[in-house]
């Protein structure tokens, strides 16, 4: 277990080092490059020429890598020039970085909440009304283009509902801690903060959870039946154990392993929807960080973002990887 | 088995059921499934629409021709009237023409995109299952990288890569983002035969590595990339949008895309909603019915359904 958890973080320092490398080139080699992304088009070539010689840009691109390799590791990834202009790269993630997690965290919980029952409803009455309906809504789910729904929220439920639509809090004098803005009001005494928080998560999460939700509920409802078929199911009904018990230690139990796998992938759907929901939300998260650099070509900001969305997505489906053997006695031994 | 049957019969029989290939199968099934013929029915409509389209469309998408309509100081543009059924659009052009002139394009990125996707991870998929060794090392270690990355993140991040954005930039972001899901699909069906008694079989009568490869294992591991191909068809339509959303998309909107139809008229979603509702719910019902098609074609591909 240790020997494999090892194996795949050093595999994880391997990916972001080849991915920092592509995209420090990509970054250097555009067309105009970072000297243009700063000045502007109206720039003199007296003017270029000194931010090249000042940005260490006449030098070969490897010597300009391991320079770069070099301030990273202090933790400087440069200034943010579309973003936030003036702050550093790092400040702007971590700044960032909490608002996305809570967003991400209550996007999957609702898609886990609904979805696990519903695939198992769906399983359990296979082929009638319930599971053909349940079946096409997640098709549906899975085909509508994830902004365009956010859109449809922000403006008819949330005047509908009376839900705040815009950014991660009102402008209410909360005490910052953790940067967590639910959580600030739990620890400093301030539930109004965390429950104003908390409304101003609920559209966004809803919006961003569809594409989970859907994969989550299909994959339930295809494990689930791939275990009812099983001998040992066919086994605990005829020595006359209660239908929970069937439900709970001998169907879920089973159905549990690709459907923990599914979540961890979908991870990477949370991050890439998070980069359209945020925008539609104004939600001041990594995502909307994203949004604007791509908009506004913010290099040094967009190339900390991507590899931090890397390690993320990589570290949490290790962790789902371990899951495993919690969920799995079989794997526990190996 | 009945005491009259001659043993002639029997082995008749037995040729019989073993002589159904696993495609005719599923093509059997297919035809009794009404879900997939659903899926079939809205693809088939959009295809010939999409091919149609210029001769059916009953005015010009690209020319301004209500622009004397559109008054930008009060977000006003040019409502339903006759010969312009759904009215224009906020260049004055006529909205209805563009819905269905934009199909054509709107295929064009989705077939592109699997065209392009497909062909790179045939290639790369073919080369480390065929070869092995450390040639599957070096594609799989490739493939591992552009996997460690959130799908639609890389195709956002490519997009973002050329200067200047065109249909064929989208096209390439989307598509490059499947390569490595269509190698893995294929590489993993090709290793499985690699060891399978049928190429054994082959290799032993001394058929060239070459021919094994391109007409014993290929063939038979194509199932699994036909159904990916299908969902491809649906994501890249869905994606290209997103694109476009984050103004990574064709900026040269004279031939309209749906998806890109949606996303620039981001900033008049709550005025106009028609103008987005339209492209989204032709964009809902295309990914639909290529999503109805793939999944119903997994099931029928699966050897554990057939009977």
């Amino acid at each position: 277990m240790l020997r494999y958890t090892i194996r795949r973080l050093v595999q994880l320092v391997g990916v972001v080092l080849v991915l920092s490398m592509l995209l420090f080139a990509w970054l250097r080699l555009l067309p105009g490059g970072p000297v243009s992304a700063l000045l502007g088009e109206r720039a003199t070539p007296e003017s270029r020429e000194a931010l090249t010689k000042q940005l260490g840009l006449d030098q070969p691109i490897f010597v300009q890598y391991f320079k770069f390799l070099g301030r990273a590791a202090t933790g400087d990834f440069g200034v943010s020039t579309g973003v936030q202009p003036g702050d550093s790269a790092l400040e702007i993630f971590l700044q960032r970085f909490p608002a996305t997690i809570e967003l991400s965290f209550f996007a999957i919980l609702i898609a886990i909440a609904v979805g696990v029952p519903l695939g198992y409803l769906a399983a359990k009455r296979r082929g009638g009304w319930f599971d053909n309906l349940s079946v096409i809504g997640s098709l549906i789910g899975v085909a509508v283009p994830v902004f365009f729904l956010a859109y449809l929220l922000k403006d008819v439920a949330s005047s509908a509902l009376g839900l705040p639509s815009q950014g991660r809090q009102d402008a209410i004098d909360a005490t910052r801690v953790t940067g967590f803005f639910t959580l600030d009001g739990l620890i400093t005494g301030e539930i109004d903060a965390t429950l104003n928080a908390l409304e101003h998560l609920i559209l966004p999460a809803i919006a961003l959870a569809t594409i989970p939700f859907a994969v989550i509920f299909r994959i339930t409802r295809a494990a689930v039946l791939d275990v009812l078929d099983e001998d040992f199911v066919r086994t605990a009904e005829s020595k006359g154990l209660t239908a929970p018990v069937i439900r709970r230690r001998h169907v879920l139990r089973n159905a549990m392993l690709p459907v923990v796998t599914t979540i961890g992938l979908q991870t990477g759907a949370l991050l890439s929807g998070a980069v359209l929901t945020e925008k539609v939300f104004s939600f001041a998260g990594v995502g909307q960080a994203l949004a604007i650099g791509f908009e506004r070509r913010d290099y040094p900001v967009l190339l900390l973002l991507i590899i931090m969305a890397t390690i993320v997505y990589v570290v949490v489906n290790l962790l789902v990887d371990l899951s495993y053997a919690l969920i799995d006695p079989r794997i526990r031994t190996r | 088995m009945a005491l009259g049957v001659s043993k002639k019969e029997k082995i008749d029989g037995l040729a019989e059921t073993a002589g159904v290939s696993l495609a005719a199968s599923a093509w059997k099934r297919l035809k009794r499934s009404p879900v997939f013929l659903i899926g079939a029915t809205i693809i088939g409509i959009f295809v010939v629409l999409s091919i149609l389209s210029p001769w059916l469309a009953p005015q010009d998408p690209s020319v301004p021709m209500l622009i004397d309509q559109v008054v930008k100081a009060r977000n006003e543009i040019p409502p339903p009237q006759p010969g312009h059924l759904l009215g224009g659009d906020l260049q004055g052009r006529d909205f209805f023409s563009r819905l269905l002139v934009g199909s054509q394009q709107t295929l064009i990125v989705g077939v592109g995109a699997t065209i392009i996707g497909l062909t790179g991870g045939l290639i790369l998929g073919t080369l480390a299952g065929a070869l092995g060794g450390w040639v599957d090392s070096v594609v799989m270690r490739i493939v591992d990288v552009m996997l460690s990355l959130p799908s639609l993140l890389l195709a956002f991040s490519i997009a973002a890569m050329f200067a200047r954005p065109s249909q064929f930039t989208v096209i390439l972001a989307v598509s490059i983002v499947q390569i490595p899901v269509f190698a893995r699909l294929l590489r993993g069906s090709m290793l499985a035969q690699r060891h399978s008694d049928h190429v054994l079989a082959a290799t032993a009568l001394g058929v060239k590595k070459g021919a094994i490869v391109f007409r014993h294992m290929l063939p038979n591991s194509l199932s699994p990339v036909i159904v990916q191909s299908t969902l491809v068809l649906a994501t890249a339509i869905i994606e290209a949008a997103a694109l476009s959303f984050l103004g990574l998309g064709n900026p040269d909107d004279r031939l309209p895309e749906w998806g890109q139809m949606l996303g620039d008229v981001q900033n008049v979603f709550d005025t106009h909603p028609h103008l987005a509702a339209w492209p989204a719910i032709c964009i809902i019902i295309v990914a639909l019915g290529f999503t109805l098609m793939g999944e119903t074609l997994r099931e029928a591909l699966d050897p554990k359904n057939r009977r």
